[in-house]
């Protein structure tokens, strides 16, 4: 197994790193079983542009690295930019990932769109095509299915 | 300080100078065939039966008892479908224990789809198998037990002479892969009523592609590969003449060392571990801490994960491995360290590091610095981090 240059550099630099206090909306998913947690901050403004995001991520050198570049991508956007990041762009952007770690930008995203969800419900607001987030740590989303994946 | 550090020698080792001195003739201008008539061909025989004596005298066996293989998952693959396949008219249930190397296991769960019943024996919260299950699953058509010398992982040691004198009271054919443990520690097949016994080379410091199964004379095992009369007609093809020269010196060297060595060994992984876990917290040890080889360390740290562990000392040239799914090619942590009770993120969160003779005080020192540096950043990145200290648990 074999990383890009990209990804060691996001794992060995990782932008973002952090919490925001009083964040507008913030998203974890994974699950320690599976040995990957992402949580994502973001400070959005009025107009609905991410002003700031940061995260924390407890996993392998992937997941930070899809972690680091999904905060890199949606950084600066409007939320309904934000909505449209996928796991394919953040693993284009890494120049990809070995086929096993592909589920780490899958993570990324679904963090991302947690994220947004909960700025949505704080606000009181409808995003559309933002569904609520169904991978949760605190619903043992994982443990239910028996197997990480 | 050397550039690299290199504690991953359950992996593999070092080859040592003087074994590749051993070896060379028999790259360049000793190329004989053992089987031939001819000089060239007796002088790789005596090259090879040198080492099949060197070999046997690790364990205390005959010559004769000695088989070369390819390695250590040739000769626990042979060691186990042999034996299955041999005693199948008699019984088909095999016993062998939850933390078995791969090699062991994926055998064993091979012939449980063959139709064999395979039991996988328990261990306590050290990795020391439970002898009082080991009793209780034994079965009138119980026809194998194997059992792993010392766990590749954890580094436990087991109680195999338990394990084989229980064998030996019921008549049952008792494999143990020794591939961690031969050379490393002492080893009496006779003693320890051992009736097969699988071991490599590259884990002591010999050549990779090299390895014996030990086959006591009154065993009756199948040939795995069929051909030629090599092995006394067991397990033919053409000796693998470097490689056996090379394990027979590095087996002979293993001996005149081991008891030295080993003194220093327990010495500085006793340091390295007190060390970690004072000084780091939130660590533990995994294993038994006295019942385990002498260059074995394995800590779990909470909150963080293996992989992104190693690649971070590896940045600061440590090699290193790691219990955790993400390292291991599969999603799911380390089944050792799952069978030792540990739950699934504080296996994730495991490290081992396996010394050789040639690690240094100076080398643990630079690593446990490193660890904590690591470590440190690590949590400081970690939700499961941030959640511990928003709930006061750290």
């Amino acid at each position: 197994m074999q990383y890009s240059a990209k990804v060691m550099d996001h794992f060995t630099n990782p932008r973002n790193v952090g919490e925001i206090e009083d964040a507008s909306g913030v998203g974890t998913v994974g699950n320690a079983k599976c040995g990957d947690i992402m949580r994502i901050y973001l400070d959005i403004d009025d107009d609905d542009i991410i002003r700031d995001v940061k995260f924390k991520t407890f996993g392998c050198g992937a997941a930070v690295a899809t972690s680091s570049m999904a905060t890199e991508l949606i950084k600066g956007k409007h939320v309904n930019e934000a909505l449209k990041l996928t796991n394919r762009s953040v693993m284009d952007a890494l120049d990809g990932l070995p086929a096993i770690k592909v589920h780490c930008s899958v993570l990324a995203e679904e963090a991302v769109r947690a994220a947004l969800w909960d700025y949505a419900e704080k606000k009181g607001i409808k995003i559309d095509g933002l569904e609520k987030p169904a991978d949760d740590i605190h619903d043992g989303h994982h443990e239910d299915l028996g197997e990480c994946d | 300080m050397p550039n690299t550090i290199y504690l991953d020698n359950a992996a593999t080792t070092k080859l040592k100078p003087e074994v590749l001195d051993a070896m060379m003739p028999f790259l360049t201008e000793r190329y004989g065939n053992p089987s031939s008539v001819h000089k060239f061909g007796a002088d790789c025989n005596t090259a090879c039966e040198d080492a099949r004596r060197s070999i046997a005298n690790l364990i205390n066996a005959k010559d004769n008892e000695i088989y070369f293989t390819s390695g250590g998952s040739e000769s626990d693959n042979w060691a186990i479908k042999s034996v299955a396949y041999a005693k199948r008219d008699k019984g088909r249930h095999i016993i062998t224990s939850g933390i078995e190397h791969h090699a062991v296991m994926e055998t064993c769960e091979f012939l449980a789809r063959e139709g064999f019943e395979v039991t996988f024996v328990g261990v306590d919260n050290q990795g020391i198998i439970k002898l009082d299950e080991l009793k209780a699953a034994i079965r009138p058509d119980t026809i194998l037990i194997s059992v792993i010398y010392a766990n590749n992982e954890i580094g436990t040691i087991q109680p195999i002479k338990e394990i084989g004198a229980i064998a030996r009271s019921k008549g049952i054919i008792f494999h143990t892969d020794a591939v961690q443990a031969f050379g490393h520690i002492p080893i009496d097949v006779e003693k320890e009523n051992i009736n097969l016994l699988s071991a490599s080379a590259h884990k002591i410091h010999g050549p990779k592609g090299v390895g014996m199964l030990y086959i006591k004379n009154s065993v009756r095992l199948l040939p795995m590969i069929h051909g030629g009369p090599h092995e006394r007609k067991r397990r033919a093809g053409t000796l693998n003449v470097p490689g056996i020269v090379g394990f027979g010196k590095a087996a002979e060297l293993a001996k005149a060392s081991m008891e030295k060595n080993n003194a220093e060994l327990i010495k500085l992984r006793n340091y390295a571990i007190d060390r970690i876990l004072k000084e780091i917290p939130y660590s533990r040890l995994n294993g038994d801490r006295d019942r385990r080889l002498p260059g074995n360390i394995n800590i779990s740290f909470r909150f963080i994960e293996g992989e992104s562990m190693l690649m971070m000392v590896d940045m600061k040239g440590i090699a290193a491995s790691t219990g955790s799914a993400c390292a291991s090619g599969s999603l799911d942590p380390s089944h050792v360290l799952l069978a030792i009770g540990l739950p699934h993120e504080i296996a994730h969160g495991s490290i081992r590091m396996t010394m050789s003779e040639f690690t240094t005080k100076e080398e643990l020192d630079h690593t446990i610095e490193a660890l904590k540096e690591v470590v440190a950043k690590l949590r400081s990145m970690s939700p499961l981090y941030e959640d511990a200290v928003r709930n006061k648990e750290v």
